[in-house]
């Protein structure tokens, strides 16, 4: 599996998607290979995705730490916490100074499985932002 | 220090400018070269296994062997005392003495393979224990070298387009409204869609003469004539 396979297959997939949705991919330059998925209607919130050795990864940046109400932050993540089980596929962490929502799929998985990783991982996103925007500056 | 603690202390730490590894590429290929040689070992230890294995399969019939033998020979001992022949009964009693010693040199030998078995299983079992946690160690240095990696060049395409991430509340009501307003153009075709069969409806009520009919050419003709 490699990211121009899923860039080509999630490109074309168009009325073929069997999630409803669109998708925009454009591979980023970098020392490791990064696909930015936009999914149409929401490119604010694309999802970045890349492969290592034995995982697929796909990330969503949620928020930055400078927009959280710094005396909400413990309650936060103790939500965070909560939510992290309840949330299907995806689970939070931190990258840098960066709140992600992410996801980690086998190598071997399938170009549909990647499809609905992403698609879930974007409704995920969405869904704790809308929900933790009491945390939020 | 622990890969774990290592990668915290990093992540936390100084470790964050672009290119700066959690543990530098000299070690993890010294890592990698462990992870061989542990296999490597495990494999070597594998074999080992096979052949003490067979040596012991081999000690364990030759002793059954000489148990059958044994009792063989002290039957024939037994005969040859009954038929009074003290000097055979001597021989073979003597027979039996050689017999018992190769006996208890196999059941030595079989005890020791058994136990080298027993050993190598243990010891291939710890080593494979260790290779899991091995590869484990390393697979969570390599993902946080490759997050890191993906940021950097995430956050340069960022840079380099002069475009920046969002606030997420900014983001999340811009997705709110784009999707409103597909929901209203979808609400609107729906309208127009409904209007169109309204006014096709109509059309055939007055093809078939019901309700308001246009008044045709000869009908306004016929009324200014009648008046």
């Amino acid at each position: 599996m490699n990211i121009h396979k899923i860039a080509t297959h999630l490109n074309q997939l168009q009325d073929e998607t069997e999630t409803g949705f669109d998708f925009d991919c454009t591979p980023i330059d970098g020392d490791i290979d990064v696909l930015q998925v936009e999914i149409l209607g929401r490119e604010e919130i694309p999802i970045f995705l890349s492969i290592s050795d034995n995982q697929i990864l796909c990330i969503a940046y949620l928020w930055g730490e400078d927009e959280v109400k710094t005396e909400l932050k413990a309650n936060m993540m103790e939500a965070m916490l909560e939510m992290n089980i309840p949330m299907p596929l995806s689970a939070f962490a931190k990258v840098e100074d960066k709140y992600v929502v992410f996801g980690a799929l086998s190598i071997n998985s399938t170009l549909d499985d990647i499809e609905l990783e992403i698609v879930t991982l974007s409704d995920n996103s969405l869904e704790v932002i809308s929900e933790m925007d009491t945390y939020l500056k | 220090m622990s890969i774990f603690k290592k990668i915290i202390t990093a992540v936390r730490g100084g470790a964050r400018e672009a290119g700066e590894a959690i543990v530098d590429a000299n070690s993890t290929r010294i890592f990698e070269q462990e992870i061989r040689d542990s296999e490597k070992h495990i494999t070597i230890a594998k074999r080992d296994l096979t052949e003490v294995m067979a040596k012991q399969m081999q000690a364990a019939r030759e002793l059954a062997q000489l148990q059958t033998s044994i009792k063989e020979h002290e039957g024939y001992a037994l005969q040859a005392l009954e038929k009074g022949n003290e000097a055979l009964a001597i021989e073979v009693a003597e027979k039996i003495g050689e017999l018992e010693a190769n006996a208890t040199d196999q059941q030595q030998a079989n005890e020791s393979y058994l136990k080298s078995a027993d050993r190598l299983k243990e010891l291939i079992k710890k080593s494979e224990r260790q290779l899991t946690d091995y590869k484990r160690q390393l697979s969570m240095v390599k993902t946080t070298e490759s997050v890191q990696k993906a940021t950097s060049a995430i956050t340069d395409n960022f840079t380099a387009s002069n475009s920046k991430l969002l606030n997420a509340k900014d983001s999340l009501e811009r997705i709110k409204q784009k999707q409103a307003m597909f929901d209203d153009k979808l609400k609107a075709a729906e309208q127009l869609e409904a209007e169109n069969d309204d006014s096709s409806l109509k059309a055939k009520l007055q093809e078939a003469g019901i309700g308001a009919q246009q008044s045709s050419a000869q009908s306004i003709l016929d009324r200014l004539k009648a008046k």
